[in-house]
Protein backbone atom coordinates (compact mmCIF):
# COMPACT_ATOMS: atom_id res chain seq x y z
CA UNK A 1 0.00 0.00 0.00
CA UNK A 2 2.86 2.18 0.52
CA UNK A 3 4.04 1.95 -2.99
CA UNK A 4 2.55 4.53 -5.79
CA UNK A 5 0.23 2.94 -8.20
CA UNK A 6 1.32 3.07 -11.60
CA UNK A 7 -1.79 3.93 -13.85
CA UNK A 8 -1.22 2.16 -17.29
CA UNK A 9 0.64 4.78 -19.64
CA UNK A 10 -0.86 3.17 -22.47
CA UNK A 11 -4.58 3.65 -22.26
CA UNK A 12 -6.62 6.81 -23.59
CA UNK A 13 -8.15 8.48 -19.74
CA UNK A 14 -8.71 11.76 -20.97
CA UNK A 15 -11.66 10.90 -23.16
CA UNK A 16 -13.17 8.47 -19.67
CA UNK A 17 -12.39 11.49 -17.34
CA UNK A 18 -14.31 13.78 -19.63
CA UNK A 19 -17.16 11.85 -19.94
CA UNK A 20 -16.93 10.46 -16.37
CA UNK A 21 -17.24 14.30 -14.78
CA UNK A 22 -19.73 15.32 -17.56
CA UNK A 23 -21.83 12.10 -15.95
CA UNK A 24 -21.74 13.84 -12.68
CA UNK A 25 -22.71 17.43 -14.00
CA UNK A 26 -25.43 15.57 -16.33
CA UNK A 27 -26.48 14.02 -13.84
CA UNK A 28 -27.57 16.82 -11.56
CA UNK A 29 -29.10 19.34 -14.21
CA UNK A 30 -31.12 16.29 -15.47
CA UNK A 31 -32.28 14.51 -12.22
CA UNK A 32 -32.83 18.52 -10.85
CA UNK A 33 -34.96 19.37 -14.15
CA UNK A 34 -36.83 16.36 -12.76
CA UNK A 35 -37.48 17.52 -9.51
CA UNK A 36 -38.50 20.68 -11.02
CA UNK A 37 -41.52 19.46 -13.16
CA UNK A 38 -42.30 16.95 -10.32
CA UNK A 39 -42.19 20.27 -8.76
CA UNK A 40 -44.88 22.01 -11.39
CA UNK A 41 -47.46 18.50 -11.10
CA UNK A 42 -47.83 19.98 -7.22
CA UNK A 43 -47.84 23.01 -7.53
CA UNK A 44 -48.60 23.95 -11.21
CA UNK A 45 -48.02 28.18 -10.77
CA UNK A 46 -44.00 27.31 -11.29
CA UNK A 47 -44.21 27.28 -15.32
CA UNK A 48 -44.67 30.95 -14.06
CA UNK A 49 -46.68 31.29 -17.18
CA UNK A 50 -43.71 30.94 -19.22
CA UNK A 51 -43.96 28.58 -22.38
CA UNK A 52 -40.31 27.48 -22.23
CA UNK A 53 -40.56 26.90 -18.70
CA UNK A 54 -44.07 24.59 -18.94
CA UNK A 55 -43.96 21.06 -18.13
CA UNK A 56 -44.90 19.53 -21.89
CA UNK A 57 -41.52 21.33 -23.17
CA UNK A 58 -39.69 21.02 -19.72
CA UNK A 59 -39.94 17.07 -19.24
CA UNK A 60 -38.40 15.96 -22.73
CA UNK A 61 -35.75 18.02 -22.08
CA UNK A 62 -35.26 15.92 -18.62
CA UNK A 63 -35.92 12.60 -20.16
CA UNK A 64 -33.17 13.75 -23.21
CA UNK A 65 -31.08 15.00 -20.10
CA UNK A 66 -31.12 12.04 -18.08
CA UNK A 67 -31.29 8.92 -20.51
CA UNK A 68 -29.18 10.57 -23.29
CA UNK A 69 -26.85 12.85 -20.96
CA UNK A 70 -26.50 11.49 -17.65
CA UNK A 71 -26.89 7.65 -19.07
CA UNK A 72 -24.85 8.33 -22.35
CA UNK A 73 -21.54 10.16 -20.85
CA UNK A 74 -21.64 7.02 -17.99
CA UNK A 75 -21.71 4.65 -20.67
CA UNK A 76 -19.52 6.44 -23.22
CA UNK A 77 -16.75 6.64 -19.97
CA UNK A 78 -17.38 3.02 -19.31
CA UNK A 79 -16.90 1.49 -22.38
CA UNK A 80 -14.07 3.44 -23.41
CA UNK A 81 -12.89 2.30 -19.86
CA UNK A 82 -13.43 -0.92 -20.43
CA UNK A 83 -12.90 -1.66 -23.86
CA UNK A 84 -9.39 -0.37 -23.62
CA UNK A 85 -9.05 -2.17 -20.42
CA UNK A 86 -9.82 -5.65 -21.12
CA UNK A 87 -8.28 -5.51 -24.46
CA UNK A 88 -5.41 -4.24 -22.84
CA UNK A 89 -4.69 -1.72 -25.77
CA UNK A 90 -4.83 2.19 -26.17
CA UNK A 91 -7.88 2.88 -28.03
CA UNK A 92 -8.38 3.03 -31.54
CA UNK A 93 -8.50 6.47 -32.72
CA UNK A 94 -7.66 9.21 -29.67
CA UNK A 95 -9.44 12.22 -32.67
CA UNK A 96 -12.48 10.11 -33.01
CA UNK A 97 -12.45 9.66 -29.63
CA UNK A 98 -12.30 13.79 -28.95
CA UNK A 99 -14.61 13.96 -31.51
CA UNK A 100 -17.43 11.66 -29.91
CA UNK A 101 -16.75 13.73 -26.59
CA UNK A 102 -17.12 16.85 -27.91
CA UNK A 103 -20.11 15.94 -30.69
CA UNK A 104 -22.25 14.46 -27.87
CA UNK A 105 -21.87 17.46 -25.48
CA UNK A 106 -22.95 19.15 -28.92
CA UNK A 107 -25.89 17.18 -29.38
CA UNK A 108 -27.11 17.43 -25.69
CA UNK A 109 -26.50 21.31 -25.62
CA UNK A 110 -28.76 21.74 -28.48
CA UNK A 111 -31.30 19.62 -26.77
CA UNK A 112 -31.02 22.17 -23.95
CA UNK A 113 -31.85 24.74 -26.46
CA UNK A 114 -34.29 23.62 -28.58
CA UNK A 115 -36.56 21.31 -26.63
CA UNK A 116 -37.19 24.53 -24.16
CA UNK A 117 -38.08 26.40 -27.58
CA UNK A 118 -40.85 23.67 -28.41
CA UNK A 119 -39.02 22.35 -31.30
CA UNK A 120 -39.79 18.83 -31.08
CA UNK A 121 -40.54 16.04 -33.14
CA UNK A 122 -43.15 14.74 -30.88
CA UNK A 123 -41.69 10.86 -30.93
CA UNK A 124 -41.15 9.96 -27.11
CA UNK A 125 -36.81 9.60 -26.32
CA UNK A 126 -36.92 11.15 -30.04
CA UNK A 127 -38.14 13.76 -29.34
CA UNK A 128 -35.01 16.18 -31.17
CA UNK A 129 -35.87 17.07 -34.77
CA UNK A 130 -33.68 16.22 -37.67
CA UNK A 131 -30.44 18.15 -38.24
CA UNK A 132 -29.80 17.06 -34.61
CA UNK A 133 -30.50 13.60 -35.71
CA UNK A 134 -28.33 13.55 -37.97
CA UNK A 135 -25.40 14.67 -35.61
CA UNK A 136 -26.50 12.11 -33.52
CA UNK A 137 -25.72 9.59 -36.14
CA UNK A 138 -22.51 10.60 -36.86
CA UNK A 139 -21.26 10.71 -33.44
CA UNK A 140 -22.48 7.52 -32.57
CA UNK A 141 -20.91 6.21 -35.88
CA UNK A 142 -17.44 7.64 -34.86
CA UNK A 143 -18.19 6.06 -31.10
CA UNK A 144 -19.02 2.43 -32.85
CA UNK A 145 -16.01 2.50 -35.00
CA UNK A 146 -13.72 3.75 -32.10
CA UNK A 147 -15.40 0.84 -29.88
CA UNK A 148 -15.25 -1.80 -32.07
CA UNK A 149 -11.95 -0.73 -33.62
CA UNK A 150 -10.49 -0.90 -30.12
CA UNK A 151 -11.63 -4.18 -30.19
CA UNK A 152 -10.06 -5.43 -33.16
CA UNK A 153 -6.62 -4.30 -32.29
CA UNK A 154 -7.22 -6.03 -28.90
CA UNK A 155 -3.81 -7.49 -27.49
CA UNK A 156 -5.55 -10.79 -25.71
CA UNK A 157 -7.55 -13.84 -27.90
CA UNK A 158 -10.98 -13.13 -25.41
CA UNK A 159 -13.45 -10.64 -26.08
CA UNK A 160 -14.46 -9.68 -22.42
CA UNK A 161 -18.62 -10.26 -21.78
CA UNK A 162 -19.00 -6.75 -21.03
CA UNK A 163 -17.70 -5.87 -24.24
CA UNK A 164 -19.89 -8.20 -25.79
CA UNK A 165 -23.04 -6.37 -24.19
CA UNK A 166 -21.22 -2.60 -24.56
CA UNK A 167 -21.20 -3.72 -28.60
CA UNK A 168 -24.85 -4.96 -28.86
CA UNK A 169 -25.50 -1.86 -27.06
CA UNK A 170 -24.00 0.77 -29.73
CA UNK A 171 -24.92 -1.57 -32.37
CA UNK A 172 -28.50 -2.02 -32.13
CA UNK A 173 -28.58 1.72 -30.70
CA UNK A 174 -27.27 3.16 -34.20
CA UNK A 175 -30.25 1.06 -36.42
CA UNK A 176 -32.64 2.32 -33.84
CA UNK A 177 -32.10 5.91 -33.87
CA UNK A 178 -31.67 6.00 -37.37
CA UNK A 179 -34.67 3.41 -38.38
CA UNK A 180 -37.06 5.31 -35.91
CA UNK A 181 -35.75 9.09 -36.97
CA UNK A 182 -36.04 8.54 -40.79
CA UNK A 183 -38.28 11.68 -41.77
CA UNK A 184 -38.85 13.90 -44.39
CA UNK A 185 -37.89 17.98 -43.64
CA UNK A 186 -40.35 20.56 -43.98
CA UNK A 187 -37.92 23.44 -42.76
CA UNK A 188 -34.69 24.36 -40.76
CA UNK A 189 -36.50 22.65 -37.47
CA UNK A 190 -39.76 20.95 -39.01
CA UNK A 191 -40.10 17.09 -40.34
CA UNK A 192 -42.61 14.39 -40.47
CA UNK A 193 -42.13 10.93 -39.93
CA UNK A 194 -41.75 8.88 -43.03
CA UNK A 195 -44.19 6.33 -41.43
CA UNK A 196 -47.39 6.84 -41.13
CA UNK A 197 -50.17 5.71 -38.85
CA UNK A 198 -49.93 2.11 -37.07
CA UNK A 199 -46.31 1.67 -38.66
CA UNK A 200 -45.57 4.92 -37.18
CA UNK A 201 -46.81 4.00 -33.91
CA UNK A 202 -45.01 0.48 -33.51
CA UNK A 203 -41.34 1.49 -35.12
CA UNK A 204 -41.59 4.70 -32.58
CA UNK A 205 -42.38 2.19 -29.45
CA UNK A 206 -39.42 -0.49 -31.84
CA UNK A 207 -37.15 2.15 -31.15
CA UNK A 208 -38.57 3.38 -27.73
CA UNK A 209 -38.51 -0.06 -26.13
CA UNK A 210 -35.38 -1.01 -27.30
CA UNK A 211 -33.97 2.18 -26.18
CA UNK A 212 -35.01 0.14 -22.72
CA UNK A 213 -33.77 -2.83 -24.11
CA UNK A 214 -30.13 -1.99 -25.19
CA UNK A 215 -29.72 1.57 -24.15
CA UNK A 216 -30.43 1.71 -20.24
CA UNK A 217 -30.33 -2.34 -20.27
CA UNK A 218 -27.52 -4.05 -22.20
CA UNK A 219 -25.27 -1.05 -22.13
CA UNK A 220 -25.33 -0.97 -18.28
CA UNK A 221 -25.29 -4.49 -18.30
CA UNK A 222 -21.65 -4.11 -19.64
CA UNK A 223 -21.08 -1.70 -16.86
CA UNK A 224 -22.39 -4.12 -14.20
CA UNK A 225 -20.12 -7.39 -15.71
CA UNK A 226 -17.05 -4.85 -15.18
CA UNK A 227 -17.25 -3.05 -12.52
CA UNK A 228 -18.97 -5.53 -9.82
CA UNK A 229 -16.94 -8.47 -9.94
CA UNK A 230 -13.45 -5.76 -10.07
CA UNK A 231 -15.26 -3.66 -7.28
CA UNK A 232 -15.63 -7.22 -5.32
CA UNK A 233 -12.14 -8.57 -5.90
CA UNK A 234 -12.79 -11.74 -7.49
CA UNK A 235 -14.29 -12.77 -11.26
CA UNK A 236 -18.15 -13.08 -12.82
CA UNK A 237 -19.78 -15.95 -10.37
CA UNK A 238 -20.26 -18.01 -13.80
CA UNK A 239 -19.13 -16.74 -16.85
CA UNK A 240 -20.93 -19.38 -18.91
CA UNK A 241 -24.13 -17.97 -17.45
CA UNK A 242 -23.26 -14.59 -18.50
CA UNK A 243 -22.39 -16.10 -22.23
CA UNK A 244 -25.89 -17.78 -22.28
CA UNK A 245 -27.70 -14.23 -20.88
CA UNK A 246 -26.14 -12.06 -23.23
CA UNK A 247 -27.42 -14.26 -26.45
CA UNK A 248 -30.90 -14.52 -24.71
CA UNK A 249 -31.46 -10.96 -23.85
CA UNK A 250 -30.65 -9.53 -27.26
CA UNK A 251 -32.39 -11.84 -29.04
CA UNK A 252 -35.65 -11.32 -26.99
CA UNK A 253 -35.80 -7.64 -26.14
CA UNK A 254 -36.48 -6.16 -29.80
CA UNK A 255 -39.72 -7.70 -29.95
CA UNK A 256 -41.15 -6.61 -26.57
CA UNK A 257 -41.77 -2.76 -27.96
CA UNK A 258 -45.93 -3.87 -29.19
CA UNK A 259 -46.46 -3.80 -24.60
CA UNK A 260 -47.14 0.30 -25.61
CA UNK A 261 -49.45 -0.53 -27.63
CA UNK A 262 -52.30 -2.51 -26.00
CA UNK A 263 -55.47 -1.76 -27.06
CA UNK A 264 -54.46 0.53 -29.65
CA UNK A 265 -54.72 0.39 -33.30
CA UNK A 266 -52.06 -2.16 -33.70
CA UNK A 267 -53.65 -5.94 -34.87
CA UNK A 268 -53.94 -7.94 -32.11
CA UNK A 269 -51.74 -10.84 -33.06
CA UNK A 270 -48.80 -7.62 -32.53
CA UNK A 271 -49.54 -6.99 -29.03
CA UNK A 272 -49.97 -10.68 -27.99
CA UNK A 273 -46.29 -11.45 -29.33
CA UNK A 274 -45.38 -8.04 -27.38
CA UNK A 275 -46.82 -9.36 -24.48
CA UNK A 276 -45.71 -13.18 -24.51
CA UNK A 277 -41.90 -11.80 -25.87
CA UNK A 278 -41.99 -9.76 -22.37
CA UNK A 279 -42.90 -11.69 -19.94
CA UNK A 280 -40.35 -14.13 -21.33
CA UNK A 281 -38.17 -11.58 -21.15
CA UNK A 282 -37.63 -11.88 -17.15
CA UNK A 283 -35.79 -15.23 -17.27
CA UNK A 284 -32.63 -13.52 -18.92
CA UNK A 285 -32.72 -10.56 -16.84
CA UNK A 286 -32.99 -12.42 -13.21
CA UNK A 287 -30.06 -15.02 -14.79
CA UNK A 288 -28.17 -11.66 -15.41
CA UNK A 289 -29.11 -9.98 -11.68
CA UNK A 290 -28.13 -13.27 -10.17
CA UNK A 291 -25.04 -13.73 -12.00
CA UNK A 292 -24.35 -10.38 -10.66
CA UNK A 293 -25.15 -10.48 -7.02
CA UNK A 294 -23.96 -14.41 -6.84
CA UNK A 295 -20.12 -13.00 -7.77
CA UNK A 296 -20.20 -11.61 -4.01
CA UNK A 297 -21.13 -15.23 -2.66
CA UNK A 298 -17.89 -15.46 -0.23
CA UNK A 299 -17.33 -11.91 -0.09
CA UNK A 300 -20.76 -10.79 1.34
CA UNK A 301 -18.87 -9.08 4.34
CA UNK A 302 -17.81 -6.46 1.77
CA UNK A 303 -21.10 -5.09 1.28
CA UNK A 304 -20.39 -3.55 5.07
CA UNK A 305 -17.77 -1.62 4.45
CA UNK A 306 -17.76 -0.83 1.03
CA UNK A 307 -20.48 1.79 0.18
CA UNK A 308 -19.22 1.13 -3.62
CA UNK A 309 -19.91 -2.17 -4.17
CA UNK A 310 -23.45 -1.49 -2.18
CA UNK A 311 -24.10 0.57 -4.78
CA UNK A 312 -23.60 -1.56 -7.35
CA UNK A 313 -25.03 -4.59 -5.35
CA UNK A 314 -28.27 -2.81 -4.64
CA UNK A 315 -28.86 -1.71 -8.56
CA UNK A 316 -28.81 -5.39 -9.10
CA UNK A 317 -31.55 -5.32 -7.00
CA UNK A 318 -33.58 -2.67 -8.54
CA UNK A 319 -32.97 -4.33 -11.71
CA UNK A 320 -34.64 -7.80 -10.25
CA UNK A 321 -37.52 -5.90 -8.95
CA UNK A 322 -38.26 -3.55 -12.03
CA UNK A 323 -37.33 -6.34 -14.46
CA UNK A 324 -40.27 -8.51 -12.59
CA UNK A 325 -42.57 -5.59 -12.57
CA UNK A 326 -42.04 -5.09 -16.24
CA UNK A 327 -42.87 -8.37 -17.40
CA UNK A 328 -45.85 -8.23 -15.11
CA UNK A 329 -47.38 -4.92 -16.36
CA UNK A 330 -46.65 -6.18 -20.11
CA UNK A 331 -49.86 -8.70 -19.45
CA UNK A 332 -52.46 -7.07 -21.68
CA UNK A 333 -55.02 -7.38 -18.58
CA UNK A 334 -52.62 -5.72 -15.93
CA UNK A 335 -52.28 -3.36 -18.56
CA UNK A 336 -55.30 -2.35 -18.66
CA UNK A 337 -54.94 -1.08 -14.82
CA UNK A 338 -51.20 0.02 -15.34
CA UNK A 339 -51.37 2.31 -18.56
CA UNK A 340 -51.72 5.82 -18.46
CA UNK A 341 -51.33 5.98 -14.72
CA UNK A 342 -48.20 7.31 -12.62
CA UNK A 343 -47.72 3.22 -11.40
CA UNK A 344 -45.64 3.38 -15.54
CA UNK A 345 -43.66 6.59 -14.10
CA UNK A 346 -42.65 4.50 -10.86
CA UNK A 347 -41.83 1.46 -13.37
CA UNK A 348 -39.73 3.35 -15.22
CA UNK A 349 -38.13 5.15 -12.04
CA UNK A 350 -37.30 1.84 -9.97
CA UNK A 351 -35.19 1.01 -13.57
CA UNK A 352 -34.23 4.31 -14.20
CA UNK A 353 -32.85 5.99 -10.13
CA UNK A 354 -32.34 2.14 -8.84
CA UNK A 355 -31.06 0.58 -11.58
CA UNK A 356 -29.19 2.61 -14.54
CA UNK A 357 -28.17 5.30 -11.82
CA UNK A 358 -27.15 3.71 -8.92
CA UNK A 359 -25.13 0.83 -11.28
CA UNK A 360 -23.39 4.28 -13.15
CA UNK A 361 -22.77 5.81 -9.66
CA UNK A 362 -21.16 3.14 -8.28
CA UNK A 363 -18.92 3.19 -11.13
CA UNK A 364 -17.97 6.48 -11.11
CA UNK A 365 -17.19 6.15 -8.10
CA UNK A 366 -14.61 3.15 -8.47
CA UNK A 367 -13.39 5.23 -11.73
CA UNK A 368 -12.79 8.58 -10.45
CA UNK A 369 -9.68 8.01 -7.70
CA UNK A 370 -8.19 4.98 -10.97
CA UNK A 371 -8.52 8.29 -13.63
CA UNK A 372 -6.90 10.54 -11.94
CA UNK A 373 -4.83 8.63 -9.99
CA UNK A 374 -6.05 9.05 -6.38
CA UNK A 375 -5.53 6.24 -4.22
CA UNK A 376 -9.40 6.26 -3.00
CA UNK A 377 -12.25 8.67 -2.78
CA UNK A 378 -12.16 11.97 -0.45
CA UNK A 379 -14.73 10.50 1.60
CA UNK A 380 -15.89 7.13 2.07
CA UNK A 381 -18.12 7.86 4.32
CA UNK A 382 -19.89 10.49 2.11
CA UNK A 383 -20.39 7.93 -0.47
CA UNK A 384 -22.21 6.29 2.27
CA UNK A 385 -24.85 8.99 2.89
CA UNK A 386 -24.95 9.63 -0.87
CA UNK A 387 -26.18 5.31 -1.13
CA UNK A 388 -28.57 6.09 1.67
CA UNK A 389 -30.03 10.17 0.18
CA UNK A 390 -30.60 7.65 -3.21
CA UNK A 391 -32.14 4.61 -1.99
CA UNK A 392 -34.22 6.44 0.55
CA UNK A 393 -35.24 8.90 -2.66
CA UNK A 394 -35.74 6.00 -5.09
CA UNK A 395 -37.88 4.09 -2.64
CA UNK A 396 -40.17 6.96 -2.04
CA UNK A 397 -40.51 7.74 -5.68
CA UNK A 398 -41.61 4.39 -6.86
CA UNK A 399 -44.04 3.50 -3.63
CA UNK A 400 -45.79 7.39 -4.03
CA UNK A 401 -46.50 6.86 -7.65
CA UNK A 402 -47.28 2.97 -7.11
CA UNK A 403 -49.88 3.80 -4.42
CA UNK A 404 -50.91 6.66 -6.84
CA UNK A 405 -50.84 4.76 -10.08
CA UNK A 406 -53.12 2.01 -9.06
CA UNK A 407 -55.36 4.51 -7.39
CA UNK A 408 -55.86 6.06 -10.47
CA UNK A 409 -56.44 2.95 -12.45
CA UNK A 410 -59.00 2.11 -10.55
CA UNK A 411 -60.75 5.24 -10.27
CA UNK A 412 -60.72 5.75 -14.40
CA UNK A 413 -62.30 2.13 -14.39
CA UNK A 414 -64.55 2.85 -11.90
CA UNK A 415 -68.65 2.71 -13.68
CA UNK A 416 -72.01 2.80 -11.98
CA UNK A 417 -74.88 0.32 -12.56
CA UNK A 418 -75.90 2.49 -15.74
CA UNK A 419 -72.49 2.76 -17.16
CA UNK A 420 -71.79 6.37 -16.56
CA UNK A 421 -68.13 7.01 -14.75
CA UNK A 422 -67.89 7.03 -11.22
CA UNK A 423 -65.32 9.35 -10.88
CA UNK A 424 -64.39 12.67 -13.15
CA UNK A 425 -60.98 13.57 -13.90
CA UNK A 426 -60.23 16.06 -11.92
CA UNK A 427 -61.48 13.80 -9.00
CA UNK A 428 -58.38 10.91 -9.61
CA UNK A 429 -56.11 14.01 -9.87
CA UNK A 430 -57.10 14.98 -6.54
CA UNK A 431 -56.28 11.55 -4.96
CA UNK A 432 -53.13 11.80 -6.42
CA UNK A 433 -51.97 14.69 -5.28
CA UNK A 434 -50.19 13.94 -2.02
CA UNK A 435 -48.58 11.71 -3.69
CA UNK A 436 -46.90 13.95 -6.20
CA UNK A 437 -45.41 15.97 -3.09
CA UNK A 438 -43.91 12.44 -2.52
CA UNK A 439 -42.25 12.04 -5.37
CA UNK A 440 -41.17 15.46 -5.33
CA UNK A 441 -39.60 14.85 -1.65
CA UNK A 442 -37.80 11.53 -3.32
CA UNK A 443 -36.20 13.50 -5.80
CA UNK A 444 -34.99 15.94 -4.04
CA UNK A 445 -33.00 13.21 -1.56
CA UNK A 446 -31.58 11.46 -5.11
CA UNK A 447 -30.70 15.38 -6.38
CA UNK A 448 -29.11 16.13 -2.84
CA UNK A 449 -27.37 12.92 -2.83
CA UNK A 450 -25.65 13.95 -6.83
CA UNK A 451 -24.88 17.41 -5.47
CA UNK A 452 -22.54 15.14 -2.53
CA UNK A 453 -21.39 13.22 -5.05
CA UNK A 454 -19.82 16.34 -7.36
CA UNK A 455 -18.78 17.53 -3.81
CA UNK A 456 -16.93 13.92 -2.82
CA UNK A 457 -15.47 13.94 -6.68
CA UNK A 458 -14.04 17.24 -6.83
CA UNK A 459 -12.42 16.85 -3.81
CA UNK A 460 -10.71 13.74 -5.31
CA UNK A 461 -9.50 15.50 -8.29
CA UNK A 462 -8.06 18.12 -6.45
CA UNK A 463 -6.54 16.38 -3.73
CA UNK A 464 -3.14 15.55 -4.10
CA UNK A 465 -2.06 12.69 -6.59
CA UNK A 466 -0.94 9.00 -5.34
CA UNK A 467 2.51 9.47 -5.33
CA UNK A 468 2.51 12.34 -2.97
CA UNK A 469 0.04 10.93 -0.78
CA UNK A 470 1.21 7.27 -0.58
CA UNK A 471 2.91 8.03 2.90
CA UNK A 472 -0.22 9.26 4.64
CA UNK A 473 -2.11 6.80 3.12
CA UNK A 474 -2.60 5.39 6.72
CA UNK A 475 -3.79 8.33 7.85
CA UNK A 476 -6.74 8.64 5.27
CA UNK A 477 -9.96 7.85 7.30
CA UNK A 478 -10.85 3.92 7.23
CA UNK A 479 -14.27 2.82 5.63
CA UNK B 1 -44.37 -19.34 -48.63
CA UNK B 2 -46.98 -17.40 -46.82
CA UNK B 3 -45.89 -15.38 -43.03
CA UNK B 4 -47.18 -18.25 -41.51
CA UNK B 5 -44.49 -21.21 -42.40
CA UNK B 6 -41.85 -18.28 -42.65
CA UNK B 7 -42.17 -17.14 -39.00
CA UNK B 8 -42.44 -21.06 -38.05
CA UNK B 9 -38.68 -21.76 -40.07
CA UNK B 10 -37.56 -18.72 -38.37
CA UNK B 11 -39.07 -19.60 -34.79
CA UNK B 12 -37.65 -23.49 -35.02
CA UNK B 13 -34.00 -22.01 -36.47
CA UNK B 14 -33.65 -19.43 -33.49
CA UNK B 15 -34.46 -22.04 -30.82
CA UNK B 16 -32.36 -24.58 -31.97
CA UNK B 17 -29.27 -21.92 -32.40
CA UNK B 18 -29.94 -20.87 -28.75
CA UNK B 19 -30.08 -24.51 -27.74
CA UNK B 20 -26.98 -25.02 -29.20
CA UNK B 21 -25.85 -21.80 -27.58
CA UNK B 22 -26.20 -23.33 -24.17
CA UNK B 23 -24.36 -26.47 -25.04
CA UNK B 24 -21.38 -24.70 -26.12
CA UNK B 25 -21.65 -22.57 -22.93
CA UNK B 26 -22.01 -25.26 -20.43
CA UNK B 27 -19.48 -28.18 -22.55
CA UNK B 28 -16.28 -28.63 -20.50
CA UNK B 29 -14.59 -27.25 -23.72
CA UNK B 30 -15.52 -23.97 -23.19
CA UNK B 31 -14.49 -23.74 -19.22
CA UNK B 32 -11.12 -23.32 -19.79
CA UNK B 33 -11.65 -20.16 -22.36
CA UNK B 34 -14.04 -18.67 -20.43
CA UNK B 35 -12.15 -19.02 -16.87
CA UNK B 36 -9.24 -17.23 -18.53
CA UNK B 37 -12.03 -14.54 -20.07
CA UNK B 38 -13.22 -13.98 -16.91
CA UNK B 39 -10.38 -12.54 -15.61
CA UNK B 40 -9.26 -10.48 -17.79
CA UNK B 41 -10.82 -7.58 -16.15
CA UNK B 42 -7.70 -8.87 -13.23
CA UNK B 43 -5.08 -9.42 -16.31
CA UNK B 44 -3.63 -5.74 -17.15
CA UNK B 45 -3.33 -4.63 -13.31
CA UNK B 46 0.10 -4.74 -11.16
CA UNK B 47 -0.15 -6.61 -8.12
CA UNK B 48 -0.22 -3.31 -6.25
CA UNK B 49 -3.17 -2.21 -8.04
CA UNK B 50 -5.01 -5.20 -6.51
CA UNK B 51 -6.86 -3.10 -3.81
CA UNK B 52 -8.02 -0.74 -6.55
CA UNK B 53 -10.93 -3.41 -6.25
CA UNK B 54 -11.57 -2.20 -2.84
CA UNK B 55 -10.79 1.18 -1.67
CA UNK B 56 -12.32 -0.17 1.73
CA UNK B 57 -9.37 -2.06 2.62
Amino acid sequence: MSEAIQVHPDYNYKVVRQFAVMTVVWGIIGMSLGVFIAAQLYWPALNFDTPWLTFSRLRPLHTNAVIFAFGGCALMATSFYVVQRTSQVRIFSDKLAAFTFWGWQAVILSAVITLPMGLTSTKEYAELEWPIDILIALVWSAYMINFFGTMIIRKVSHIYVANWFFGAFILTVLVLHVGNSMAVPVSLFKSYSMYAGAVDAIMQWWYGHNAVGFFLTAGFLGMMYYFVPKQAGRPVYSYRLSVVHFWALISLYIWAGPHHLHYTALPDWTQSVGMVMSIILFVPSWGGMINGIMTLSGAWHKLRTDPILRFLVVSLSFYGMSTFEGPMMAIKTVNALSHYTDWTIGHVHSGALGWVAMVSIGSIYHLIPVLFNKPKMHSIYLINVHFWLATIGVVLYIVAMWMSGVLQGLMWRAVNADGTLTYSFVEALEASKPFYFVRFLGGVFVVVGMLIMAYNCYMTIRSKSENETARSDAEVQPA
Amino acid sequence: MDYAITGTIFTLIVFVVFIGIVIWAYSKRSKAGFDEAANLIFADEDKKEKRESGTHE
